[in-house]
């Protein structure tokens, strides 16, 4: 569904991300891990039309999203989070979701009809007319994945979308997620550092290190393989 | 579509928006030369903030050169009735192209190179200092001698001219703030109204979720250029007279925008609200102080600058929405 080609991006001297290539079968729900500073955003950004890449070339559903702005790459079916969070502070958690629903029905009362919805889907329908200023850290996680959710994404791009929330809260998301893509089939692209949720959610590991691509495959062999161990997971997550 | 606007208000700030609808309605018939003149700077105030609102409040997108499209409106009109013998209403349809035009090329040049912030303020003030200083020179409305409009006593109030009584013009002002009003009650709760507030709040969370910034900044600017020229219209045929140095001038540009900031920002009844304090108790006062025998010039200015800075410290998000609370409306209604 998605196919990253040779992808390069430099920002100045730093080569943020060099020939990367990867793909995400529809269906599929993919990790991108790595430590700090291995270009796992800035491959995210290039795939959402923040900025175009140096190099290489990225299609969706067989079509060139190459140059592309962000909100042409959302029309065309791809949503993500932020990993720092943006919610529209002064509107309600509700109407947050509601721009998001107005991507697809143009109709605001049926816009509305669906953000419930979704709201409901990931816990926040008790803080529905509450300023999304308020709410706290989770929360707001969980109001960046509504919101995404909300334009009827395909392809579902989440920047550490479970940082920072505590075990259990992470394992509902995870289940919300796992729930979605097995319902609707939606695609999963996931940036996460939370190695329980990756294991619980990936399908498929790649790994960046210094913008390149060190290893993919099934997440029981790249959790083995020595070079990632080396670089991100270290030793003591051989079992 | 009636039901549809009013879906949501609460009751008792309809009752309030009824009744203060009908008190000013009736306004004229009790009210000297002099109050009357102020009930028409109140609504003159209330709907150029309103156009303002759109940009800033809704939008974010701050100008600071409104004067440029009250100038130019109230300058295409004049100059087509001094020269043509056009009614205004012929006119303003020129005002409006004007001016929406004029909003357009500012925002192009803003939007398209992302000048934005306070370089976009800068951008919006350059514009209308550039229409100052070339209006200065422009022999056509005759330059800095200043544009007048034929007066004559009129027996009769001629609505196609704009040519009558100060009552007229407060009727015509009311139907222009009571139309704003009802246009951006209905703007914020479309599909539109949504995507402004997100550009607002966030432009890049805005544009992840498939919002064309261009577009919807685009026409915010050229929606609020073309209500405002509106105003110009009416501010030409009701003074009479047009000075570049003055209509185009900076301190016209910051007077229209207290109203909206003291009120509130973004809110709907904020540059109502703006407008009443600001010109009525400005005004009262001055009047007061004239009565108790104290002339003190520029004692307007002071006020003016002592509202902002109460407003600035003790109530940031403006006198509306604290005031909502206290009347029991919560919503923005």
């Amino acid at each position: 569904m998605l196919e990253v080609d040779g992808l390069s991006k430099s920002f100045r001297g730093l080569h943020a991300v060099q020939n990367a290539s990867f793909a995400v079968p529809q269906g599929g729900i993919v990790g991108l891990i790595g430590p700090n500073g291995a270009g796992k955003t800035t491959c995210f950004n290039a795939i959402a039309g923040v900025f175009a890449p140096d190099a290489g070339s990225i299609a969706f559903a067989g079509k060139s999203i190459h140059g592309l702005r962000p909100d042409q790459v959302c029309a065309a079916g791809i949503g993500r989070t932020f990993q720092i969070v943006k919610p529209f502070a002064g509107l309600t958690v509700l109407d947050n979701i509601v721009v998001g629903a107005l991507l697809r029905s143009k109709d605001v009362s049926a816009a509305k009809s669906y953000a419930a919805e979704i709201m409901e889907r990931l816990g926040l329908g008790a803080k529905a007319s509450l300023p999304a200023s308020s709410l706290t850290l989770p929360d707001r996680k969980r109001l960046e994945v509504a919101r995404a959710l909300a334009t009827r994404p395909k392809l579902l791009l989440l920047d550490e979308a479970m940082a920072g929330l505590r075990p259990t809260e992470c394992d509902q998301i995870v289940a919300v997620f796992r729930e979605l893509n097995r319902s609707e089939g939606l695609t999963i692209l996931l940036i996460e550092h939370v190695m329980r949720a990756v294991m619980a959610l990936a399908q498929k590991i790649v790994v960046l290190h210094h913008g390149e691509v060190i290893a993919q495959g099934a997440p029981q062999d790249v959790v083995r393989d020595p070079a990632v161990l080396e670089c991100y997971l270290g030793e003591e997550t051989v079992v | 579509m009636i039901a549809r606007l009013l879906e949501g208000v609460p009751r008792r700030g309809l009752a309030m928006l009824a009744a203060l609808l009908a008190l000013l309605l009736v306004f004229p018939q009790f009210a000297s030369g002099y109050l009357l003149a102020i009930g028409f700077l109140i609504l003159y105030f209330a709907f150029v903030g309103q156009a303002w609102n759109i940009m800033m409040g809704f939008a974010g997108q701050l100008s600071l050169g409104h004067s440029l499209y009250v100038g130019l409106g109230a300058y295409a009109a004049a100059a087509l009735y001094v020269h043509f013998g056009l009614s205004p209403w012929v006119g303003l349809g020129a005002s409006i192209g004007v001016c929406a035009l004029a909003g357009a090329v500012i925002g192009f040049l803003a939007f398209r190179f992302g000048v934005s912030g306070v370089y976009f303020a800068i951008l919006t003030i350059a514009f209308a200092e550039f229409a100052r200083i070339g209006f200065d020179h422009f022999a056509w409305v005759r330059g800095s001698s200043g544009l007048f409009l034929p007066v004559a006593n009129y027996i009769e109030n001629d609505l196609w001219n704009l040519r009558g009584s100060p009552r007229m013009f407060y009727y015509l002002m009311l139907g222009l703030a009571a139309g704003a009003f009802v246009l951006c009650h209905a703007l914020l709760r479309s599909r539109v109204g949504y995507y402004w507030l997100a550009i607002r709040e966030s432009p890049e969370a805005a544009q992840a979720l498939g919002i064309n910034l261009f577009r919807y900044k685009m026409f915010a600017v050229v929606l609020s250029a073309a209500m405002t020229s509106l105003a110009g219209v009416v501010f030409a045929f009701y003074y009479n007279n047009l000075f570049p140095e003055q209509i185009f001038h900076i301190s016209r540009s910051i007077e229209l925008i207290l109203g909206p900031i003291i009120g509130g920002i973004g809110t709907l009844v904020g540059p109502l609200v703006g407008a009443l304090l600001l010109t009525g108790l400005a005004e009262g006062l001055g009047e007061l102080l004239l009565a108790l025998g104290v002339d003190v010039p520029g004692v307007k200015q002071v006020f003016y600058g002592v509202c902002l800075l109460l407003v600035v410290m003790f109530l940031p998000d403006g006198v509306w929405p604290p005031l909502a609370r206290a009347l029991g409306l919560n919503r923005k209604g």
